[in-house]
């Protein structure tokens, strides 16, 4: 079971890093998916998001350091709340629209309410 | 392996080192602290490859934590702490390791000591901790690819488990079995809210359902839950799970059903085998080693 | 014409008398409990004999809440956003939101000024964001749910605590009690989480000046201050928020009898 391990350092042009900011919980999912590989760290999600609920961050990848944006971690439990400023459900965020890379996708699905 | 401490529910407070290994002071040591909200884990390695390792309890200091489990996981080898070369620090208190070179997030960290676990078939990695639930799938290095990380919510969690086996007076470390005790798989109960879930089942237990019925249909609500965090991410087998819940037979099987895929066997961690809990501490300490490596061809 | 307004909670029945010129000739409350038909039975039993009736004198009844289901079936059901909305436009003029937060769930309607409503959001299956919320709380912090408000507008500031989930916040209530901080302060950080929460919902809906607020965490001192701090601007409770869904929903139904 257990063999030699080698690193990898070779990065596979393919290869996609998503992530998703948010949560489910009992009323649905809520999430900001931030993908790493197209975010180029241009930074106009950060200054367009009303809440400023994006940053710039140091992410580890590939044994490098780089700036990509992220969702400030006190906000990743209140998606649902911080992101209403949008009204997300009527047409697409800020951070979605401004990114020029298309690196920013919002997914907010309520369960259906009892009839 | 030195047992320690074993009421404790969610995993034996231990240390062990792999037999038939060696380290002399050649060998490049690294290590992988990783502090959790309940428990703490280091590995140390030598040349890469897993040599020692410790799991405790985090206490309600973070620092003091970190010093004791890497203490303890250098217990009865021949490496000081002052051997080793790098050492990563992730987990929940991360920024609290005062004698990590580095602190990388958990996710990373995960995939990359699950990988080493497993090997490269696994694509998927399922961490059910305390206080939150990773899903992540990762490429055949155990590079990160996807992942979402749920801290927001106590369903699914550990925490989660530990309100109920506390509201049906019932041991944790037997609950796993005790909800496979029953002739026919029950609904899962409505709310998956830990809250609502007990107001639930009290109610369940008073319309006359046994203790075993009304643990099956939370544990079913709770694997549905873990299910759709995988969905959202992805499956790609193989799938692993991480972290204490993986040893609650009740979850994995029914996550297995929510699936449709078997999850890769867990390791006889009793037996000499690599414990998926230290899968955390595991990758910081493959990263340690490559980011000592990258510091010297610099 | 009498009629009859209930309200099936997910935690206590309600029940409201109106007379014919929708007057409140009696009120009573109990606790759903596990024999909610039970309760349903013994609620509108009371409310009767209070107003000196009998079922025989009953014209209407409406029901609203959510379990309408129980209800008898001579019952006439109103969702409960609309007997919100009728309740808060009844009692106060220009109300355009009205924000409810009962045991289970809360939410926030708009109407327009005929008491119609045109927009809701609610927050149901977390317990994070109602009354079971504080409750929770209040039981971590071994002190009554009543006494909870006001110990907790003695704080200057608010501690920290994880609001985003009832088990995690009752951890950590625990953990902030054995660190010796101060009970008004944990209380108030309970609050304040809570008013964030159910702002966040009105500020989806636009905001007026005009905010009603109705259900039972109404009654709160606790809530109601940090909403109002939340918010900036000043919040109008009836005298009796709990029984807001039963008026609206008899309101609704007596004025659709009069029309026959």
């Amino acid at each position: 079971m257990q063999k030699l391990y080698m690193i990898n350092h070779k990065l596979n042009k393919d290869d996609k890093m998503i992530t998703y900011y948010g949560y489910t919980d009992g009323s649905g999912e809520y999430y900001v998916v931030i993908d790493s590989d197209k975010c180029t760290g241009c930074e106009k999600c950060v200054k367009q998001c009303p809440k400023t609920a994006l940053q710039m961050e140091m992410t580890f990848i590939d044994l490098e350091d780089k700036p990509l944006a992220v969702v400030k971690k006190e906000y990743c439990n209140k998606i649902k709340y911080i992101c209403t400023e949008c009204k997300p459900e009527k047409n697409p965020p800020l951070c979605v629209l401004s990114c020029p890379t298309k690196a920013i996708k919002y997914v907010s699905t309520p369960i259906e309410m009892k009839s | 392996m030195t047992a320690q401490n074993s009421d404790c529910w969610r995993w034996q407070e231990y240390h062990r080192v792999m037999p038939g290994k060696s380290y002399t002071s050649n060998d490049v040591a690294t290590a992988g602290i990783d502090v959790g909200s309940v428990g703490s884990k280091a590995a140390v390695l030598v040349n890469g490859e897993i040599y020692s390792w410790g799991i405790t309890r985090t206490g309600s200091n973070s620092p003091e934590s970190a010093t004791k489990v890497l203490d303890w996981a250098l217990k009865d080898t021949d490496i000081k702490q002052s051997d080793i070369k790098y050492i990563v620090g992730t987990g929940y208190g991360r920024v609290n390791v005062p004698m990590a070179n580095k602190a990388l997030t958990e996710i990373a960290c995960h995939a990359k000591g699950a990988n080493y676990i497993w090997g490269s078939q696994v694509h998927t990695v399922l961490d059910v901790g305390g206080q939150d639930i990773k899903a992540i799938r990762c490429d055949d290095t155990g590079r990160v690819t996807s992942f979402l990380m749920n801290d927001k919510c106590a369903a699914g969690t550990g925490r989660g488990m530990e309100v109920f086996a506390d509201l049906l007076k019932i041991p944790i470390e037997e609950i796993g079995e005790i909800s496979l005790k029953i002739d026919e798989e029950p609904p899962a109960v409505s709310c998956t809210c830990v809250a609502f879930a007990k107001t639930e089942a009290v109610g369940l237990l008073r319309k006359g359902w046994s203790k075993e019925k009304v643990i099956a249909a939370y544990t079913k609500a709770m694997a549905v839950r873990m299910s759709t965090l995988i969905n959202r991410v992805g499956l790609e087998p193989a799938l692993v799970i991480t972290g204490g819940q993986s040893k609650n037979i009740g979850i994995v099987s029914r996550v297995e059903t929510a699936l449709g895929v078997k999850c890769l066997p867990t390791p006889n961690w009793r037996e000499n085998e690599l414990d998926p809990m230290i899968a955390g501490a595991l990758g910081a300490g493959i990263f340690a080693k490559a980011l000592y490596d990258k510091s010297q061809t610099q | 014409m009498i009629t009859v307004g209930l309200d099936i909670g997910t935690q206590s029945v309600k029940a409201i008398v109106l007379n014919d010129d929708d007057k409140i000739l009696a009120r009573a409350q109990t606790f759903s409990g596990f024999d909610p038909a039970k309760a349903i039975q013994d609620v509108i039993e009371q409310t009767l004999k209070t107003a000196g009736i009998t079922q025989a004198d009953i014209n209407a009844f409406a029901v609203t809440g959510s379990s309408v289901e129980l209800a008898p079936s001579n019952a006439t059901t109103v969702s409960m956003m609309s007997a919100d909305a009728k309740t808060a436009t009844t009692l106060f003029s220009k109300v355009q939101t009205i924000i409810d937060v009962g045991a289970e769930e809360a939410r926030a309607v708009k109407c327009d000024e005929r008491g119609i409503m045109t927009d809701f959001v609610v927050n149901e299956r977390c317990a994070a964001g109602a009354g079971t919320f504080i409750e929770a709380m209040a039981r971590a912090l071994e002190i009554k749910m009543e006494d909870m408000g006001t110990l907790s507008i003695k704080a200057e500031r608010a501690s920290s605590i994880n609001a985003s989930c009832v088990i995690f916040g009752e951890s950590d209530v625990v953990s902030l009690i054995h660190k010796q901080e101060p009970k008004h302060e944990i209380a108030r950080a309970v609050y304040d989480a809570m008013a964030d929460r159910v702002s966040s919902m009105v500020h989806r809906l636009g905001i007026n000046p005009e905010i009603v607020l109705l259900g039972g965490v109404a009654k709160d001192i606790g809530f109601v201050t940090s909403l109002k701090r939340k918010l900036g601007v000043d919040i109008l409770i009836p005298e009796f928020p709990e029984y807001a869904g039963a008026l609206g929903a008899a309101l609704i139904v007596a004025a659709k009898e009069r029309v026959r």
